[in-house]
């Protein structure tokens, strides 16, 4: 039977989320000019501002793409009657409203000023709001599937819990006992921020697995214990890994001691999960979602290059020298785009193949750019590389050579990062282009009963 | 026992532990070893003035910030830089930095805040003592 015409909100969920994308690789691309460029746009939409409209866009990608996917895979794919449809509009209809009056904000020059979370403080009460909305949706939907549910289900739970809490804990500086300690509020700060990106690790992870057991045909993938130990360390990391960003900070030494511990365990399973996975695949099923997985194997690809950093990273000594550099910056965009992105898309063209079984994939163009944006990323990852070693050189010595002296010698290797930013936006353009144009028509759609 | 109830065990321990751990860091006295005093209401001040022209998009305290200026932890007691230097720059407008218009009062509110930040630890931290295992002992103030 058809059912009549219905606004499909997870897939404008989605459609928002590669629109975000877009934005965040825009203006990523325009303010990496500043750094050659230091009068670029600086009477109109000073770096200040610029720099969050990049920050939030990002976050709002993953985050929208994400909630997206697994509105859309319980719906469509796991068969669930939601708890609330109406829930799922207001939730959308509530993060684009607070979307848009967050970048007003930042065109304004109305800034919150926290890192991560430039926007006013107060305008975290309604994004809380569709966050807990997002939960009572998904508990309510899936509760009674969860107990013997495959590992997805745990991990989308989890991410949203600690998402809600985590989102809740980065504003906790506003008590003043905590804001009068600078540097509890400091760490405080460092807790929440680490632990939100596991957060979104745990919904965008999860998707992940989802893809590999749909993709292989094998529930199991997602149900063994393996994949549940793999869970409950990632947990752990989320819950107490984030430590490793305080070894400079001057709080208690065991708090730096446990997340020494902790942050050596967590890359290593998953990327065993997903060897295992790409080693049993069979070619029938690589073909029929050939975009889906090369983004997935990309995402591989960018694991074990991330895993290197992040290890090294997390031992104290080397910490000491890469904190505050251009190495952060490598292990935090080799991951959100690198892994986050490469899974997403991959969600995404997964979507686009169930809804438009027309092989979308066949554009030779999107192939290129394909290709064209994990080279260009792989430049930019080694450019940052570089740029931080050398800041990371500058401050181990102390020498008399200024911040700005360093900033202009090291203007080369800015150039490169300039020019592989360039053409990451230009081949996420043709990627995005070709999935908003599939999606665009099935924003409408008729369900099938 | 099953493994889903297995499963919860897991879960519910961790929770546990993770809501003692986060307690302590809330209310104990781990995360607070730096001997300076809380900070004062004018270095509040300052670092409200700090938070609403986002400074933190391009400067760093603990490395903790953008990458377009320098990290201003210990400007203050930086002998090549210092209060004045610091004063000095919050209304040049120089390079990237927008051209702000700080009052006098602003201005000693700023300054109260990064004397504050700097009183509490050093960043880079070059007195820091490097073991075989790894560990850095960093030096406190």
């Amino acid at each position: 039977m058809i059912k009549k015409s219905n606004l499909n909100s997870s897939v404008l969920f989605i459609i928002f989320g590669l629109i975000a994308l877009l934005i965040a690789a825009l203006i990523g691309m325009i303010i990496s000019f500043v750094y050659i460029n230091p009068d670029l746009l600086k009477e109109v939409l000073p770096f200040n501002r610029l720099r969050p409209m990049h920050t939030t866009s990002a976050v709002a990608w993953i985050v929208l793409t994400a909630t997206g996917g697994i509105y859309f895979y319980l719906k469509n794919i796991e068969k669930v009657e939601f708890f609330s449809n109406t829930l799922i509009k207001i939730h959308l209809i509530l993060f684009l409203i607070m979307g848009i009056t967050i970048y007003v904000c930042y065109f304004f020059g109305v800034l919150g000023g926290r890192e991560y979370l430039e926007f006013l403080p107060v305008l975290i009460v309604p994004v809380l709001i569709g966050w807990v909305f997002f939960g009572i949706n998904y508990f309510g939907s899936v509760w009674k599937k969860i107990k013997e549910g495959p590992v997805y289900y745990w991990m989308w739970g989890t991410g949203i819990l600690f998402m809600i809490f985590h989102l809740t804990e980065a504003h906790f500086w506003a008590f003043t006992d905590i804001r009068s300690d600078y540097i509890k509020d400091l760490t405080i700060q460092w807790k929440s921020y680490g632990s939100f990106v596991g957060s979104w690790n745990m919904l965008v992870y999860g998707t992940a697995i989802f893809l590999m057991s749909k993709m292989k045909n094998d529930d199991g993938l997602a149900r063994g214990k393996k994949v549940f130990f793999f869970y409950f360390l990632g947990l752990t990391n989320l819950m107490f890994g984030w430590a490793h960003h305080t070894y400079i900070v001057p709080a208690a030494p065991w708090i730096r001691y446990f997340a020494y511990v902790i942050s050596m365990t967590e890359w290593i399973i998953f990327l065993n999960i997903v060897y295992i996975f790409i080693k049993n695949l069979g070619q029938t099923q690589r073909k029929y979602y050939n975009m889906t997985y090369r983004f997935l194997m990309a995402s591989e690809f960018w694991v074990s290059a991330n895993i290197v950093l992040a290890l090294l990273m997390s031992i104290p000594s080397l910490n000491y020298y890469t904190h505050g550099t251009h190495i952060t910056v490598a292990h935090s965009m080799g991951t959100t785009i690198g892994i986050n992105t490469c899974i997403l898309l991959a969600s995404v063209s997964y979507i686009v193949k169930k809804l438009n079984p027309n092989n979308w994939e066949e554009n030779l163009s999107v192939y290129y750019a394909f290709l064209v944006f994990n080279a260009s990323l792989f430049v930019f990852w080694i450019s940052l590389i570089v740029g931080g070693i050398y800041k990371a050189v500058w401050m181990s010595k102390g020498s008399d050579v200024t911040f700005g002296q360093l900033h202009n010698n090291s203007s080369t290797i800015f150039v490169i990062f300039i020019l592989s930013g360039v053409f990451i936006f230009l081949s996420l353009s043709v990627i995005v282009y070709h999935l908003l144009k599939d999606l665009g028509s099935k924003i409408f759609y008729l369900d099938k009963d | 026992m099953k493994n889903s109830t297995w499963n919860f065990i897991v879960l519910s321990t961790l929770i546990g532990i993770f809501i003692a751990y986060s307690c302590y860091l809330y209310f104990g006295k781990g995360t607070s070893s730096s001997s300076a005093p809380h900070m004062s209401n004018l270095a509040i001040e300052g670092e409200q003035i700090w938070q609403n022209n986002n400074c933190t998009a391009c400067h760093q305290l603990y490395g903790l910030g953008g990458y377009l200026g320098p990290d201003l932890t210990n400007v203050i007691s930086n002998p090549q830089k210092g209060e004045i230097y610091a004063r000095s720059f919050l209304n040049s407008g120089v390079k990237s930095m927008p051209k702000f218009d700080f009052t006098e009062q602003e201005k000693d509110a700023l300054i109260a805040f990064f004397a504050h930040v700097d009183a509490t630890g050093y960043y880079p931290n070059q007195y820091a003592e490097f073991s075989k295992d790894g560990w850095v002992k960093i030096k406190y103030k």
